[in-house]
């Protein structure tokens, strides 16, 4: 039964940075902006975010600091691509190679030193409840912070006007321009809430999964985060599934190379990926609601003549 | 100068100027809309009539000019100001997102913060108070234009404006979905609103509006009481010279004469879960007529002509023949062999690549018909002969452009598609399908276009033009077929055809032809 627990719960973990990101670069897109820099962008969340709890000595500011880097880290993506209306999908590389390698120059001196770790939730009598207790209440803030997200990023997309007004933007700028909305300003505010949610996942690494800095610690999970979003057809609760999906795959796989069972590692080391993409597919199978849900002006840049 | 003091004009425009570049595309426009009044703005494309209705709007900003609101002086900054002065707009290319819902689309042009679900019960009620059904649950994607103009309209009247812009609404009706908004409009001025009434038809100028403002090349060349005026004296005031009248010889023995395209039980699923498919479609076009296919847009046309032309090869060969012969399996290049020609509806990126020459183009789409011409030994490029054939296509359609060889994209729209037109003629085709021969061309030039296509038939080919201008379909064709959700009618001759037996069976009233599915007031 603790193993189960156990296994359980490290799954949470897993998950947690790829649906941190993959939300964040979902509310991006479906403004209308395709952001290829998460994976950039998390790891300066994750080097922001484990100097400054290293400094401080307190994870709650290396929290803060990994957010904030995240959103400063975009922000130079927004200015490029909204205000001078650079290629979004060229800009976001950049960005990725940027983040990866200024991180790197950023990091060499922490390199090797612990790191602070922030704490599991512990409340008297609930966490102590068998099995429940520590799946509800006792993981790391993030995953409690990353379930909320999921639910009030559905809930303002879905259901509040702002939300609505952000949709209609990713399905076409020119008509949103026509009817006097800001899309501007809502893409600036939609690519800075992407790269604090990037942050955040960054920060989730150095401050939850493994507490220390290790170059390219990221190893490739913004860019999982990017397919999530796609394969879940801009639906948070699909990209929670794929996350979860993704993150189960991925221990079962570690377990199963860990008892020794005679199938090649590679094959094993790729089975999330190839688990994650066939069940998305399967239930995006609809046309007409994918259709729907794709941000219909995903990537293109817009200019309003004046 | 001063605004006028009486009152009893909403809107006045004093030298209202708005550059891109070096086009002037207003110059010092002048303009008084009255109170409850129906105001024409009358202008061929491209004389600045939508340039000036987005400065009043709004969404562009004028290099100079006053805008005077019942007396006051104004700057419109952006839409949200417009709207809150009083003026509402219905656009000419919709505004709308195809992937949310009517009352959607409605609830992001209010500014108010009331739930969707009581924007939806409003926008139903009002809409049927106007004889407009609407549904605010259905998808903007899945309905017809008509459909999608009623919920700008709708969206228009409930932001209560004073003054109605109405950017060339009838360009996407049929006739009867035309008069229904007529009958609209003149209740809204018995209400006591002004409309601002955009058009190049002058006809229903000169049947509701009570007065006209003519704009020509971006200037203010005349005002009217269009219900005085006739329709020729109008349209020179709005082209600048007499227009040509196109002649129609009648065509002699075509019942006999030999079939050159042939299409037969041609079906096609949809593409996209927007899109329409093709049902059971049957036509035959004779060697000497002119058939036109009229009908709203996107009731199939677009999917049709990409079936005939080849851009979309059918399983079924026999379901396109070309000369007696199936053409269904082969792609344009090989239909062209056999002697058709095609000119689509978009022209750059279709019709012509934007960023090529004129002559490059011209090989793009003859290097197969015309190889022995333009390609010698080895695959090696004949640019002299290419040049040369450009050139004698650019005299013959009198094609205007600032170089001897400019690229596609320098064209006008109606110079490029003047040339593009006259690429195909160049070679006389025996089969020439055209979709849109003359959208967003100049009266002058259409006439030309026209008048080239029905020689082309008389000369022996077979010629299917699909166009949304009845007007032009009633100058050109022999006989009318109509395409309503993505089935064709039988071909009416001409002689039969009237406006109103078109614009029925373009609402769909036909045996056979699926009923409309919204329910009717």
């Amino acid at each position: 039964m603790d193993i189960t627990v156990n296994i359980l719960l490290t799954i949470a973990t897993a998950a947690t940075p790829l649906l941190i990101a993959a939300i964040g670069e979902l509310v991006v897109e479906r403004s209308g902006v395709l952001n290829l820099g998460v994976e950039g962008m998390m790891i300066m969340g994750a080097v922001g975010g484990f100097s400054a709890g290293y400094l401080t000595g307190s994870p709650w500011i290396g929290l803060l600091a990994a957010i904030a880097m995240g959103a400063v880290f975009s922000l130079l993506f927004a200015i490029m691509t909204l205000s001078l209306a650079t290629n979004q999908v060229a800009t976001g590389l950049s960005l990725t190679l940027l983040g990866l390698g200024l991180s790197g120059m950023m990091g060499t001196s922490f390199v090797g030193q612990p790191g602070a770790r922030l704490p599991n939730l512990d409340i008297p009598g609930l966490t102590a409840i068998p099995v429940i207790g520590r799946l509800l209440f006792g993981q790391d803030p993030i995953f409690y912070i990353s379930i909320a997200l999921t639910a009030g990023v559905m809930w303002f997309l879905f259901k509040t006007r702002t939300g609505l007004t952000l949709r209609s933007i990713g399905d076409s700028h020119t008509s949103a321009h026509a009817l006097g909305i800001q899309v501007i300003r809502y893409r600036y505010l939609s690519v800075i809430f992407g790269g604090a949610c990037a942050g955040l996942a960054g920060g989730h690494l150095s401050l939850v999964y493994t507490p220390q800095w290790v170059e390219n610690m990221t190893a490739g999970r913004g860019w999982i985060a990017l397919a999530l979003v796609v394969f879940a057809s801009w639906r948070p609760w699909r990209v929670l599934a794929g996350a979860y999906i993704f993150g189960a795959v991925w221990i079962g796989q570690l377990h199963a190379q860990a008892f020794g069972i005679p199938v090649p590692s590679q094959l094993l080391s790729s089975l999330p990926y190839l688990a994650t993409i066939v069940v998305l597919v399967l239930i995006s199978r609809n046309k007409r609601l994918t259709m729907m849900n794709t941000p219909a002006s995903l990537g293109q840049p817009f200019v309003p003549d004046r | 100068m001063s605004a006028n003091q009486d009152g009893a004009n909403l809107l006045e425009v004093r030298g209202l100027t708005k550059t891109f570049g070096t086009l002037t595309a207003c110059d010092h426009i002048d303009l008084n809309v009255a109170k409850g009044e129906i105001h024409a703005l009358l202008g061929e494309n491209g004389a600045g009539k939508s340039t000036l209705v987005k400065m009043l709007f709004g969404t562009l900003e004028p290099n100079s000019g006053e805008i005077f609101w019942n007396g006051q002086a104004v700057t419109i900054t952006n839409p949200g100001f417009a709207k809150k002065l009083g003026i509402g707009m219905v656009f000419q290319h919709f505004s709308l997102f195809e992937a949310l819902t009517a009352a959607e689309n409605i609830a992001l042009s209010l500014d108010d913060g009331s739930p969707i679900s009581t924007i939806a019960a409003k926008a139903r009620a009002l809409s049927y108070s106007y004889g407009l059904p609407l549904d605010p649950q259905s998808l903007v994607g899945d309905l017809s234009v008509g459909e999608r103009q009623r919920i700008e309209i709708i969206r228009c009247l409930l932001q209560t404006p004073q003054l109605i812009i109405l950017d060339e609404p009838t360009s996407v009706l049929t006739p009867q979905e035309a008069d229904k908004l007529f009958e609209t409009l003149e209740r809204l001025r018995s209400e006591g609103k002004s409309i601002l009434y955009i058009s190049h038809r002058l006809e229903e100028v000169k049947r509701i509006c009570d007065r006209a403002t003519v704009l020509r090349h971006g200037k203010v060349v005349g005002h009217c009481n269009p219900r005085k005026e006739t329709a020729s004296s109008l349209a020179r005031m709005m082209v600048g010279n007499d227009v040509p009248t196109v002649v129609r010889a009648p065509a002699e023995g075509i019942e006999t004469a030999q079939p050159l395209l042939e299409i037969r039980a041609l079906s096609r699923k949809p593409a996209t879960p927007f899109s329409i498919p093709l049902r059971n479609i049957n036509l035959t076009v004779r060697a000497g007529e002119v058939i036109g296919i009229a009908g709203v847009a996107g009731n199939g046309q677009g999917e049709f002509f990409e079936s005939v032309s080849g851009e979309v090869p059918q399983q079924d060969a026999a379901s396109v023949r070309i000369r007696g012969k199936d053409a269904g399996g082969l792609s344009i290049t090989g239909r062209r062999l056999m002697g058709a020609a095609f000119v689509p509806e978009e022209r750059l990126g279709h019709g012509a690549a934007p960023r090529m020459k004129l002559s490059e183009n011209l090989l793009l789409s003859r290097h197969a018909t015309d190889g022995k011409v333009f390609v010698g030994a080895g695959g090696m490029v004949k640019s002299d002969a290419i040049y040369a054939a450009a050139q004698r296509i650019i005299k013959a359609m009198d094609v205007r452009k600032s170089a001897p060889d400019p690229e596609a994209a320098a064209l006008s729209g109606g110079n490029l598609q003047k040339f593009i037109v006259g690429r195909e003629l160049d070679r006389r085709p025996s089969v020439m399908v055209v979709n849109q021969p003359t959208w967003g061309v100049d009266a002058g030039a259409a006439a030309h276009i026209r008048q080239t296509l029905i020689e082309l038939a008389r000369c022996g080919s077979a010629v299917l033009v699909i166009s949304q201008d009845l007007d032009e379909l009633f100058e050109i064709s022999d006989a009318i077929a109509v395409m309503h959700n993505g089935e064709l009618s039988k071909p009416l001759p001409i002689a039969e055809a009237t406006f109103e037996k078109i614009g029925l069976l373009m609402g769909g009233a036909e045996p056979g032809h699926a009923e409309h599915a919204l329910e009717t007031s």
